[in-house]
């Protein structure tokens, strides 16, 4: 059986909802990102606690019309990816709350 | 500007959104620059949980970039917990400090809590000529020093290299002191008056001279033949332009709580203390007038050969006597940069010229009664 993998966000990243984008700073070289509304959905629920593909089920396959299958293997990738940037924390045990930084203000 | 920070901050001024603020801290210095714009005495400072309501306020309202400066900002007891605070808002913060009160675990704190930049005032790579600045002996080497901590740990670190006649010789020495310190660098040439609007250190202010050389360095210019070129000519466009981000994207917040476009621009616009930070950014009057105005709006300016290249500061304006006219330190950058006067420094000129002489030519007909005896004194007369 597949394990789960948590999610959470990096505490070392500074992060603002601007209109419907996330803008995001890496710590790692002062690299700016904005993240488009699916990534930012994943981005907020990356609590450390939910697994992932809980978050793809609850908050994505919700709002989007896709696959379960098809949103989980895309939501990894993604994931990855943004771990890759320092955005994201990925792990298959859960992750400690203080390395979770709180969810976002929306002006 | 990276191409995606400009979208950004097109963005968040069609959204109305204050994407960058700068909050002082303090006006208290463990330093005494010659140079410094700020009285030093605490006049009631906002308390911890007032700056946490303020910061709280900030995020909500969606300001993203956040530079905690002062006065000294290390001088505050409480400072880490309000950067704390500020960074579990995920706040993009960068700091402005003299670093002379940063060790290893200060360094250790900063790298902990994410910040992203920090900022280093250096005037010298001397220090006969930074200590005499700062009036504090011993100040450069504990700013090196505290660089160098920050550097080990891997945090960005902009040495910023304020220009005045005191060091206007050492700019190249500070240059390579932060090369081999892997610090970023920056040079202002513009000493600014004090936030009172007294002018006593705009005496310290580098020159022309000094700031001709500077627009042919090419580190800082690149083509310099390019940068020093005859301005363009105004197009319709550019009359539409707004001077600068203050009031429109990015705001200031004094130790008081006082609300201004920005920390050069002393229009107080509210205070965070009686109102809430976004009914201040959404609602003040002053704001409102300052980001109507634009470039056609500006007496003389609007007409300057100038006026598409130039770096007027609204804020030096406003200090000048008026938000909407020239500011007369960017008139004089426009004229060490390419030989040509402004608007403004022709009015003045004229204006402080001594009288012309006039030859008052002797009328025949009268000479001989009425001016007899005055000779050729009535030619060297002045009108």
């Amino acid at each position: 059986m597949k394990k789960k993998l948590y999610v959470a966000r990096s505490p070392r990243i500074a992060a603002r909802m601007l209109g419907e984008e996330m803008l995001v700073m890496s710590g790692q070289g002062s690299t700016l990102f904005t993240l488009n509304p699916t990534a930012t959905i994943l981005w907020q629920a990356a609590d450390g606690a939910t697994p992932l593909d809980e978050i793809v089920e609850r908050r994505i396959c919700s709002e989007f019309e896709v696959k379960p299958e098809e949103a989980l293997r895309d939501a990894e990738a993604l994931a990855e990816d943004l771990a890759k940037h320092g955005i994201l924390l990925i792990s298959e045990e859960p992750i400690a709350s203080h390395a979770v930084v709180q969810e976002q203000h929306r002006p | 500007m990276s191409a995606l920070m400009q979208e950004m901050s097109d963005r968040a001024l069609r959204l109305g959104v204050p994407l960058s603020v700068q909050l002082d801290l303090t006006y208290r210095c463990n330093e005494q620059c010659v140079h410094c714009y700020l009285d030093h005495d605490d006049h009631g400072e906002m308390t911890t949980a007032e700056i946490k309501h303020l910061l709280k306020e900030m995020a909500e309202a969606g300001v993203f970039i956040l530079t905690l400066s002062g006065g000294e900002i290390f001088m505050r007891k409480d400072f880490f917990e309000i950067l704390e605070y500020a960074r579990a808002l995920t706040f993009c913060i960068r700091l402005k400090t003299n670093a002379v009160l940063i060790r290893e675990a200060q360094a250790a704190r900063l790298r902990d809590l994410g910040v992203e930049s920090i900022q280093v005032s250096i005037y010298s790579h001397r220090p006969e000529v930074h200590d005499a600045i700062t009036k504090v002996p011993g100040s450069l080497r504990r700013s090196v020093n505290a660089i160098r901590f920050l550097k080990s740990l891997g945090l960005k670190v902009v040495i910023a290299n304020v220009l005045m006649t005191e060091n206007m010789r050492d700019y190249q020495g500070v240059r390579a002191l932060a090369d081999e310190l892997g610090a970023k660098y920056t040079l202002d040439p513009t000493i600014t008056p004090m936030m009172d609007g007294g002018r006593s250190t705009l005496d310290l202010n580098a020159g022309e001279s000094a700031l001709r050389a500077l627009f042919r360095d090419e580190f800082f210019v690149g083509n310099a033949d390019e940068f020093c070129a005859p301005p363009p000519a105004l197009s319709e466009d550019s009359m539409e332009s707004l001077p600068c981000s203050a009031g429109h994207t990015a705001c200031y917040v004094s130790p008081y709580g006082e609300f201004y476009p920005c920390v050069q621009f002393p229009l107080s616009c509210g205070n965070v203390r009686q109102q809430r930070f976004i009914d201040i950014w959404r609602d003040s009057v002053q704001l409102k007038e300052v980001r109507s105005i634009r470039l056609r709006d500006l007496s003389g300016c609007s007409q300057c050969a100038h006026g598409a290249t130039c770096t007027r500061c609204p804020g030096l304006a406003f200090m000048e006597g008026n938000m909407r006219g020239p500011s007369t330190a960017d008139c004089e950058k426009s004229y060490a940069r390419t030989g040509i006067p402004s608007k403004n420094l022709l009015a003045k000129k004229e204006k402080s010229s001594p009288p012309r002489l006039v030859q008052i030519q002797l009328v025949p007909a009268i000479t001989g009664s009425r001016l007899s005896g005055m000779g050729s004194s009535a030619s060297a007369a002045g009108v």
